[in-house]
């Protein structure tokens, strides 16, 4: 331990300065009461431009992406480079959605996409389950950003034998976080993303300037990688793809960049901002964090270069590959300077934390709370019941960490893509239709999951030894087709469920199953901020959707 | 702060604006087809799965696609002028 001594006290340095800042968050651009969940939950509406591009980039680039992508990178090369295409196509592909999302949900005061299904399809059964499937695939998430600090604090030497003592720190940075979190609300993540972005950049724009040159250049560590790709028995690994995983790289980068923004973190962040420009500038702003992603997946290849190798993992005889980054830092930078690096890792998993559990939170108190156990419940009982379910989301993921395997965390998390998937129909097609009947939209839920959850439990992992769940790619030899080829199992999973969704949809209706009324109009999809100067003696549009 | 609400704790001021009279407008725009370029293009990997061409040391398979970088931003930009003073904004 006493040989990380100065990483340390950079580390916890800047841990405290961005502690203080969450607390200070709270008075930042004066809230008129956070005691409501419009301030609390989403930071008064009101984020302008670089606020909103700090905030959404703070929540979706997480700690645990710029640990883990490398690590993928490290070991199975090519294939991993998928979140490159995926962080590109996300944006040009939600531009239009979102902003009509946020317009719908600036009219009527919605707070999570689950509030949106159940004003448009009148259905609180079926806003259940899209609240449910946003607490279930958000809790892992927050569960791998611990996932993240942990690699740090490994490196830094700061373990002990017994499971708590292990997990002492992290213990303490969750309490911190949990207690700022629950004083300013959003406004902490969204002051703290200043932090921790300006220290990523720094570190990656140094790391990809300075690691080059020590290692013999880009050519050299591209050659590495090649080298060691050729010696491994795998057969899916390289520098490039191969006939194999072309089908399942393309699948995976069209089907994650389709579930980003319908995790209920994501929507959050976007429902913060001010209006629809705002939203409109960031889908061509926040793409510079994927160049920033692309340049941190390449230091898998500089850790190869380097010859880094992975310290032990949870269980005897396996590597902890999350660690090649942090150990990559450790050995190559003055020791400030991983300093650094490793506090821009610990306080990015923070920054999405925060706003996951603000997420969880809001489905929680919006959609079963309010719904379901107290539906008189004041503004003032709503925030206050936010407040106290993200301190509960926030223990269960320390819990997670802390008690179970950190593997299994992996794992929810991949299941996670895949059961969030199953809410596009609802929310995504809804803002363009009402077409899918309520009850089809439910039958299309089930089918989506189970399928999904089915193909999932059919993937073994090679590298781990285990039967099930075991990664996203779905041989299609399992269907019949005499193929090595794979398949993203989410993007199949979400094709039956609207598949189920169109089949069920006329079959209701000339059952004459009721609709339920849709208390959204035509007009709410494109309303901003500020309405324009009403026109004098101009008939009202009767069109609809 | 846009501007000064009456804090009414029953009625969020989303809801009061609701009223207010606001003409017919659509996202509608021809620019929008645009947007499907940059989703395609980088799903188009059995076009750039390479080693060769390099650029500064980097395969084809990867500077290529942080090109696309780019070409999201581009298109993404021109779209929001094109279509977000006039209508949107």
């Amino acid at each position: 331990m006493s040989d990380h001594i100065v990483q340390i006290v950079v580390f916890s340095l800047l841990f405290l300065l961005v502690s203080v800042m969450g607390f200070v968050a709270a008075r930042w651009r004066a809230p008129q009461d956070l005691n409501h969940l419009d301030e609390w939950g989403l930071g008064g509406r009101n984020f302008g431009g670089w606020i909103t591009w700090f905030l959404v980039g703070g929540d979706l680039y997480t700690a645990y992406t710029f640990v883990a992508v490398p690590a993928l990178l490290f070991g199975a090369g090519a294939a991993e480079f998928f979140a490159v295409p995926y962080t590109i196509i996300v944006y040009p592909l939600v531009f239009l959605v979102l902003v009509r999302l946020w317009s719908v949900s600036h009219r009527h005061g919605f707070v999570t996409p689950a509030d949106f299904v159940r004003a448009r399809f009148a259905s609180p059964t079926l806003a259940l389950l899209i609240a449910i499937t946003g607490i279930a695939a958000t809790m892992p998430y927050i569960a791998l950003q611990l996932v993240g600090i942990e690699a740090v604090l490994k490196t830094m030497g700061v373990t002990g034998d017994s499971a708590l003592a292990r997990h002492a720190p992290i213990i303490v940075a969750f309490a911190i976080l949990a207690a700022y979190t629950y004083q300013s609300g959003l406004r902490a993540p969204a002051l703290i993303a200043f932090v921790k972005d300006t220290l990523i950049y720094i570190v990656i724009i140094v790391a990809v300037i300075y690691l080059p040159a020590k290692l013999g250049g880009w050519g050299n560590i591209f050659d590495a990688a090649e080298a060691k790709f050729a010696a491994s028995p795998a057969p899916n690994d390289g520098i490039t793809l191969n006939a194999n995983n072309q089908l399942q790289y393309i699948t995976l980068a069209l089907g994650s960049a389709m579930a980003l923004f319908l995790y209920p973190h994501s929507i959050t962040g976007v429902l913060a901002s001010r209006d629809r420009g705002v939203i409109k500038r960031n889908m061509s702003a926040l793409p510079a964090y994927s160049l920033l992603l692309g340049l941190i997946a390449l230091l898998g290849f500089m850790a190869i270069a380097a010859q880094v190798k992975p310290l032990p993992g949870a269980r005897q005889g396996t590597l902890d590959t999350n660690t090649v980054v942090p150990l990559l830092f450790d050995q190559q930078f003055p020791a400030w300077f991983a300093g650094v690096a490793f506090a821009a890792v610990g306080i990015g998993a923070l920054v999405p934390a925060a706003i996951m559990s603000i997420a969880a939170a809001n489905l929680f108190t919006r959609n079963i709370y309010k719904e379901y156990l107290r539906k008189d419940a004041t503004p003032a009982q709503e925030a206050n019941v936010s407040k106290i379910t993200s301190l509960v989301v926030k223990v269960g993921a320390v819990a997670c960490i802390v008690f179970l395997d950190p593997q299994f965390s992996i794992d929810l998390q991949l299941i996670g893509g895949v059961i969030i998937l199953q809410t596009l129909p609802a929310v995504a097609l809804g803002l363009y239709t009402r077409w899918l009947h309520r009850g089809a939209l439910i039958a299309g839920w089930f089918a989506g999951m189970g399928l999904g959850m089915w193909m999932l439990y059919q993937i073994p992992n090679a590298a781990t030894g285990r039967a099930h769940f075991g990664g996203s790619a779905f041989p299609l030899r399992e269907f019949g087709f005499d193929t090595p080829m794979t398949i993203y199992a989410g993007l199949v999973a979400v094709a039956v469920n609207l598949l189920v969704a169109a089949i069920a949809t006329p079959i209701l209706r000339s059952m004459k199953v009721a609709e339920g009324t849709d208390t959204t109009t035509r007009e709410d999809y494109f309303a901003d901020a500020t309405p324009p100067p009403p026109k004098p003696a101009t008939p009202a549009p009767t069109a609809t959707t | 702060m846009a501007e000064p609400t009456t804090p009414d704790p029953d009625i969020p001021d989303t809801q009061a604006s609701a009223s207010a009279p606001v003409q017919a407008r659509s996202d509608r725009s021809p620019w929008n087809w645009l947007l499907i370029v940059p989703i395609l293009v980088p799903l188009t990997t059995p076009l750039f799965n390479h080693d060769d061409p390099r650029l500064l040391g980097f395969p084809v398979f990867y500077w290529l696609q942080l090109a696309f970088i780019l070409l999201g931003v581009t298109t993404t930009t021109i779209v929001y002028r094109m279509t977000g003073r006039g209508a949107g904004r």
